[in-house]
């Protein structure tokens, strides 16, 4: 009987610990990193880096940050970068699930304001103020580590300064004997003309519910006025306002004048993107992220980058808007896991990432960086300068709505922004939906 | 061995770590998630009770029982479409020259992952240069509709690639079924003179019933959760137009970080398909089962 007992515990025992084994390897095969926490540099770190730039989407940036990682890891050989790349909408998606589960991973890219607070507010980012007063101090162009600071606590170190023109198809602005457009009048008249002869206008994949966004913005901005706008989006003003309605008509009269390209509501950017540089479509309106795809990337056609062209959004007339206001601001951000079992080596990673992408991504990457940047001293292309300059006499920017918005609002805000467009609400409803969001305040 | 096999304790023993698997990743979790629609949280801070609030938004949602009325249409249109497989597995079944080919072919599907299946089919319905609108473009059709924008259609041009997509399971389970009757039954038949069409229906249909009533549970319950194409292809399709409620959670859950609301969504999902399953099996039992020799 005794024997009995002592064979079936044993095996009892053998079974659970199967069973255990099974579900505990889920969590801990996924979990950031086995690296020690000793201070020696001499023992082996391993830190997870988790960016948004493919190969195949960002080729310019994509090959700095490797670049970047080889250099650092020549010079800390005792430190290896585990990268994991995703796409735009994926990474977002991503980083919510990890962050749900606690498991994000040690250095990861964050957008500013709206978006970065629920994750400042549970814990998960690691101030780095201590790395804004260090090396980096007076590095940063103004406005743009402030965007990432909550309470006075900066939660990520930004890379990117980004604004949004118009980009457009030089040549076939040329067939068609059409002049850059100044105001929206003259805008309107380029759309039927194009709309016309069997071109689609503007190149919009607004499926991603953002690209929408920007049209919007600047409408709203160019009527309404900046202050109006920056104020709605704070809940300081309401969307009910009627130069932000007019703005979220004039944007349903596009729509009606066949001016995005066909089945616009459900493509995603990469496809609208994908048709502007086949020369499907005349216009894109894009931030600076995307300069590299119009000066520098070789996999598009060389013939392709040297006809794109930029404009600044027109002013409409009787607007409060001008033209040197910009939808824009600091793009995405480089943070610290609070949780990280490396943080002193990643935040030691993440200063060196910043100072050699501020060097790199102009001249590599062809983007603007967050660091300050001399363009004298560099070979650049021209529609680089251009930009730059440009951003030099902004009058303004207004950061875009869905990253300074919190979490349902945002998402409030880009489905009425789809339905907008789809002609689903009308410009009343429009407005009083984000308002209510907005004024939820989460 | 018998006496192994019958030793009481010996039978607990080899079904516990099953079920202390399942216990942990199913029932336990199904639990928690009813506990968390219980409170406020948005997955990252501390969770604040509100009780049955959350259930008694959701009853209140539009947007939901839009999503649920979708889910529901999937869910019919994938017993309707039953009855195809039905028949294509029967035209199978039958000695045909080139049947075992097709039953390969049928099964594809069923192989390929949901997203490269999203794919795959995005490209086909692209509004200018897909395979859909360049065949349509050729036949002289002059403005053929963006399939996946126009909200009126979104649903339904969805619809296609998850019932191609699930068509080679079913077409393989009855095939099974049918293998399983004996041909002595269909001979006999054939000597009393029936036809093709009356046999079909008088003596596989029948005695392929059990199978048809299981198939139907899992067609209705798996259209109820549906997600895959629905996330990958339109996100809820434009202005919610090609929501489903599986779809719809996820959203308020990673989107709109609401993950007590979002987790009263999944509960609440989870009682819908067990009452479909009760439904189902009430109005499909028979009183007789079908013995055959």
């Amino acid at each position: 009987m005794f024997k009995q007992t002592k064979w079936m515990t044993l095996s009892l025992i053998l079974c659970l610990a199967l069973v255990t084994a099974a579900c505990g390897n889920n969590n801990s095969g996924s979990s950031s990193n086995s690296g020690s926490s000793e201070s020696g540099s001499d023992k082996k770190v391993t830190i997870s880096f988790m960016h948004l730039w493919p190969e195949g989407v960002s080729a310019g940036q994509n090959k700095i940050v490797n670049q970047i990682i080889n250099d650092y890891k020549k010079e800390h050989p005792n430190v290896t970068i585990k990268q994991e790349v995703l796409d735009n909408e994926q990474y977002k998606n991503k980083l919510k699930v990890l962050s749900a589960s606690n498991q994000l991973p040690d250095v990861g890219v964050t957008w500013a304001a709206g978006f970065l607070k629920p994750y400042v507010d549970g814990k998960l980012f690691t101030p780095v103020d201590d790395l804004l007063s260090g090396e980096l101090n007076g590095k940063f162009v103004a406005g743009t580590t402030e965007a990432y600071a909550i309470d006075n606590k900066t939660y990520a170190l930004p890379l990117e300064f980004n604004i949004a023109p118009i980009y457009y198809n030089k040549e076939i602005f040329e067939k068609y004997n059409l002049e850059v457009p100044t105001t929206y009048d003259q805008f309107k008249q380029v759309v039927k003309t194009l709309s016309d002869n069997g071109v689609a206008p503007i190149a919009l994949g607004n499926k991603d519910r953002w690209t929408g966004s920007l049209w919007y913005m600047y409408l709203a901005d160019r009527i309404a006025g900046q202050e109006t706008v920056a104020n709605a989006i704070t809940g300081k003003a309401k969307f009910t306002d009627p130069g932000l309605q007019q703005a979220a008509s004039e944007v349903q009269s596009l729509v009606d004048a066949n001016a995005f390209v066909k089945g616009f509501n459900g493509l995603s950017n990469e496809e609208a993107k994908s048709e502007f540089t086949n020369g499907n479509a005349a216009m894109y309106l894009m931030g600076t992220w995307d300069l590299p795809n119009f000066t520098t990337n070789e996999d598009i056609p060389q013939s392709f980058r040297d006809n794109v062209g930029f404009f600044k959004f027109p002013t409409v007339e009787g607007g409060k808007g001008n033209a040197d206001s910009w939808v824009g601001g600091p793009g995405v951000g480089l943070f610290v896991a609070e949780n990280s079992k490396v943080k002193e080596e990643a935040k030691a990673f993440v200063q060196y990432f910043v100072t050699k992408w501020g060097e790199q991504s102009v001249t590599g990457a062809g983007v603007i960086p967050a660091t300050k940047i001399d363009t004298a001293s560099l070979q650049l292309p021209q529609l680089y300068i251009d930009l730059f300059n440009e951003l030099n006499k902004a009058s303004s920017i207004t950061l875009f709505a869905d990253v300074q918005l919190p979490a349902n609002a945002a998402e409030t805000h880009l489905n009425m922004i789809q339905s907008l467009f789809g002609k689903a609400v009308n410009p009343e409803k429009f407005a009083s939906e984000q308002d209510a969001a907005i004024a939820k305040g989460n | 061995m018998d006496k192994v096999l019958s030793n009481k304790k010996v039978i607990a023993l080899y079904v516990l770590p099953s079920l202390l698997l399942i216990l942990a990743v199913v029932y336990i979790p199904i639990v928690l998630t009813g506990y968390y629609g219980l409170n406020e949280w948005n997955g990252i801070g501390a969770m604040k009770w509100v009780g049955l609030d959350n259930y008694a938004a959701l009853i209140k949602d539009e947007d939901f029982w839009k999503s649920a009325g979708h889910s529901l249409l999937l869910a019919v249109f994938s017993m309707v479409s039953l009855i195809v497989y039905l028949i294509v597995a029967m035209v199978l079944a039958a000695k045909l020259k080139g049947a075992n080919l097709f039953r390969k072919i049928y099964l594809i599907p069923m192989l390929l992952s949901s997203v490269a299946i999203a794919q795959l089919w995005l490209k086909i319905y692209h509004p200018t240069n897909g395979i859909m609108n360049s065949l349509l473009e050729s036949l002289g059709v002059a403005n053929p509709p963006a399939w996946l924008a126009e909200t009126d259609l979104v649903l339904f041009a969805l619809f296609i690639p998850i019932l191609w997509q699930y068509a080679g399971f079913y077409i393989l389970i009855y095939y099974a079924a049918l293998k399983n009757i004996p041909s002595s039954l269909e001979e006999a038949a054939k000597i009393d003179g029936a036809n093709s069409l009356q046999i079909a229906w008088k003596i596989k249909f029948p005695l392929v019933m059990e199978v048809v009533k299981v198939t139907i549970v899992l067609a209705v319950v798996g259209s109820l959760k549906y997600f895959d194409l629905i996330y990958v292809m339109t996100d809820g399709g434009p202005n919610g137009s090609s929501e489903v409620m599986a779809s719809y959670m996820y959203h308020k859950a990673f989107k709109a970080y609401d993950f007590g609301y979002g987790s009263a969504i999944g509960f609440f999902l989870l009682l819908i398909c067990l009452i479909a399953t009760y439904i189902i099996r009430k109005a499909t039992a028979s009183k007789d089962t079908i013995q055959y020799s």
